[in-house]
């Protein structure tokens, strides 16, 4: 399986993405905002970072690159995307999720370990957890409490699509704790915190066995190279 | 040149931490007659032609659609600034 990588201007976290890839077992394919191609890839990821120095919006600018038509069309046609952080905040602005991220309630950049709870395992990104399974990853944003409408938070809620809800604490003002959400469909998907920090001993959060064990992240990409065999 | 202005705020109903902060600040040096502060954007577009009916309407639809996201923000206001020869603004 090919999945591929979009760094956009200000994009940080797409190598991390790529290695993220890479020890789940695929094949990491970097691709370019500029370009309209997706060379032919099975599965997108949008990766975290500040495009365009979060200039307008977060993701806004970044959301009317050229290579987002291809990403626009292709997730519509059902190609599993998963959007992390700056890449949630395109999507949204792309209008493939629905909701909004604003500055975090306390006005501060926030980075730690983050305890989240999967509250939706049948998303094609989240098809490895068990149902309500608690995880740690990193955090680290500035513009990440996610709102709504009232109507829509009900839908989203009523529809199963919050895909992971923060624990212990609410780091960002989130509405309903909500960490990140998917589209009606379940192949899009946006998350807040961080699974690409945590896919490797010795460089993950830390855990009760040890230091920097944790590799609760490495489930997002196993997920979808789950589901691209079930599928073949 | 005409220039137009857009001007985007926060949606009411919403959290503005910007304009918190700003708040706090304020209150910190004795401005305690400010119950509120919010932080909204001004943008100014120049063109060289004539700012007709056409444009403004042109400049509303990327006001809706580019220069606010109409889940978190408003637009509150879209016209033609007017500049004088000679004055400063």
């Amino acid at each position: 399986m090919r999945i591929g990588v979009v760094t956009f201007p200000g994009s940080l976290d797409d190598r991390d993405a790529q290695r993220a890839i890479r020890l789940a077992g695929a094949e990491p394919v970097a691709l370019w905002h500029g370009e309209h191609d997706l060379h032919g890839v099975d599965a997108l990821v949008l990766p975290g970072g500040f495009s365009y120095g979060d200039y307008l919006r977060a993701g806004a600018i970044a959301s009317l690159s050229p290579i987002m038509a291809e990403v626009i069309d292709a997730a519509n046609k059902g190609m599993p995307v998963l959007g992390i952080c700056n890449g949630f905040q395109m999507l949204t602005e792309a209008h493939l999720l629905e909701g909004g991220l604003i500055r975090n309630e306390a006005g501060a950049f926030i980075c730690r370990d983050q305890r989240l709870r999967i509250e939706n395992n049948s998303t094609d990104w989240t098809g490895g957890f068990t149902d309500k399974q608690e995880i740690t990853i990193p955090l680290k944003n500035g513009e990440g409490g996610f709102i709504a409408s009232t109507e829509t938070l009900a839908r989203l809620e009523g529809e199963g699509r919050v895909i992971a809800r923060y624990l212990d604490v609410n780091p960002n003002g989130s509405l309903n704790d909500i960490a990140g959400v998917t589209n009606a469909r379940g192949n899009v998907v946006g998350l807040m915190p961080h699974p690409e920090h945590a896919v490797e001993p010795g460089f993950g959060p830390d855990t009760a066995a040890a230091m920097r064990s944790g590799v609760d992240g490495l489930a997002f990409f196993t997920s979808v190279i789950e589901r691209a065999l079930v599928n073949a | 040149m005409p220039t137009i202005v857009v001007e985007v705020m926060p949606k009411a109903e919403l959290l503005d931490p910007q304009g918190k902060a700003v708040a706090g600040a304020l209150r910190r040096l004795g401005k305690t007659e400010f119950t509120g502060v919010r932080v909204g954007k001004r943008f100014e577009l120049t063109v060289e032609g004539p700012a007709d009916a056409a444009l403004l309407a042109e400049v509303q639809e990327l006001a809706d659609t580019v220069l606010s996201n109409s889940v978190i923000e408003d637009v509150t206001d879209v016209y033609v600034l007017e500049v004088a020869a000679g004055e400063t603004h």
